[in-house]
């Protein structure tokens, strides 16, 4: 299973402080976001897999102790907001 | 409607019609200074539910261009006050212009200050005490943020004095025209006071926004910072169409919040909440 995050022109980021604000082109909506949140869209401009995510992100920001769980639950929260679709 | 009345508040032109003279005629003495819109962007009206309630209890239904289909109907001893919801409702609910900003604002050297809170957090008194000390009223319900210049205009319509306020402002300006005591309303004892004559006078001047402030009447005097994303929350909470204008909306407020400061302050009394907002003003 593949994550998709939309084209980057389909979201405007706003980073205020610890939260980022974003909106979504398509929906209308504002998100408020904290890290990893903005870090995984970034990434996600082509699609990856949860493991494919996961070794992008430790190589980018030098993660020192990947945890796949927690990823996985970001990811599902994206994916509910609807910023993070399956490919 | 059988009496209407126009006027221009701001950049915003209304059409107000009545089924009674008395809303019209008070709204006529007190907006006596305002000028006569080319254009009415709203129309206003307070009418009677059913035809016998213009005599008998009368009662004014508020409506208009936009509605609220569970707005209960007031007195008509509280006319002013309808009309006042009315015109309001209107901007409210139809406004695109602007980002719309539930606060007062009062300005100085060009530059505003913005006061937002919850309804008796104090904007309406603050920006009345203020104006009385050499700032210019600009608005004490409605900041109209253009999305485009980021510039800030004046919606001074009537200060909305409810309770022990009225007291206060009445020491601050006791010259000022009020309205009638309007007792009992479903927000307390209301008097309205004229704006002074310059925020009249200058109401088409926009403002910078220099300072967003958060005020709350009833502690001990206390300032803190109020950090972006939180003054985001708070403002996209304060206005009424920020949903409405929607990428307009995204980009005009969080270039406001990343632009200027944002204070919350606690204050006691009158006295303390404007040495606090000079002693901010002092440090921008």
């Amino acid at each position: 299973m593949r994550y998709r995050a939309p084209p980057a022109d389909a979201l405007i980021a706003a980073h205020l402080d610890t939260l980022t604000a974003i909106f979504h082109r398509r929906s209308g909506i504002t998100h408020l976001v904290t890290s990893p949140a903005p870090e995984i869209l970034a990434a996600l401009t082509h699609p990856l897999t949860q493991e494919e995510l996961l070794a992008r992100l430790a190589r980018d920001y030098d993660l020192a102790d990947p945890d796949g769980d927690a990823l996985a639950a970001r990811l599902d929260e994206l994916v509910a907001s609807g910023l993070v679709s399956i490919a | 409607m059988r009496h209407s009345h126009f006027l221009r508040i701001g950049p915003v032109g209304f059409r107000i019609g009545s089924d009674w003279r008395a809303p019209i005629a008070a709204l006529a003495e007190l907006y006596r200074d305002y000028p006569i819109p080319d254009v009415a962007d709203y129309t206003v009206r307070l009418y009677a539910s059913q035809p016998w309630r213009r005599w008998i209890r009368p009662s004014v239904m508020i409506g208009g261009d936009y509605m609220l289909p569970e707005a209960a109907p007031l007195p008509l001893a509280h006319g002013l006050l309808a009309a006042e919801m009315a015109m309001n409702l209107q901007l409210a609910l139809g406004h695109r212009r602007h980002l719309l900003l539930h606060a007062s604002v009062v300005e100085r050297d060009g530059r505003a200050l913005l006061m937002t809170g919850e309804s008796g957090a104090g904007k309406s008194t603050l920006s009345a005490l203020l104006a009385a000390n050499g700032w210019r009223f600009m608005g004490d319900e409605f900041a109209l943020l253009d999305p485009l210049t980021g510039s800030v205009h004046a919606f001074p319509r009537l200060i909305s004095l409810k309770n022990e306020s009225v007291a206060a402002a009445k020491t601050a300006w006791p010259k000022g025209r009020f309205g009638p005591l309007l007792a009992g309303t479903p927000k307390g004892d209301i008097r309205h006071l004229v704006p002074p004559a310059d925020a009249i006078a200058r109401m088409d001047d926009p403002a910078t926004a220099a300072l967003l402030l958060f005020p709350r009447h009833g502690a001990a005097a206390d300032v803190r910072d109020v950090p972006p994303s939180e003054a985001f929350i708070r403002l996209t909470q304060a206005s009424t169409n920020y949903v409405a204008l929607g990428e307009r909306g995204f980009d005009a407020l969080t270039s406001l919040i990343r632009t200027i400061p944002a204070r919350a302050i606690d204050y006691p009394d009158g006295d303390t909440a404007i040495r606090l907002v000079e002693d901010l003003w002092a440090q921008l």
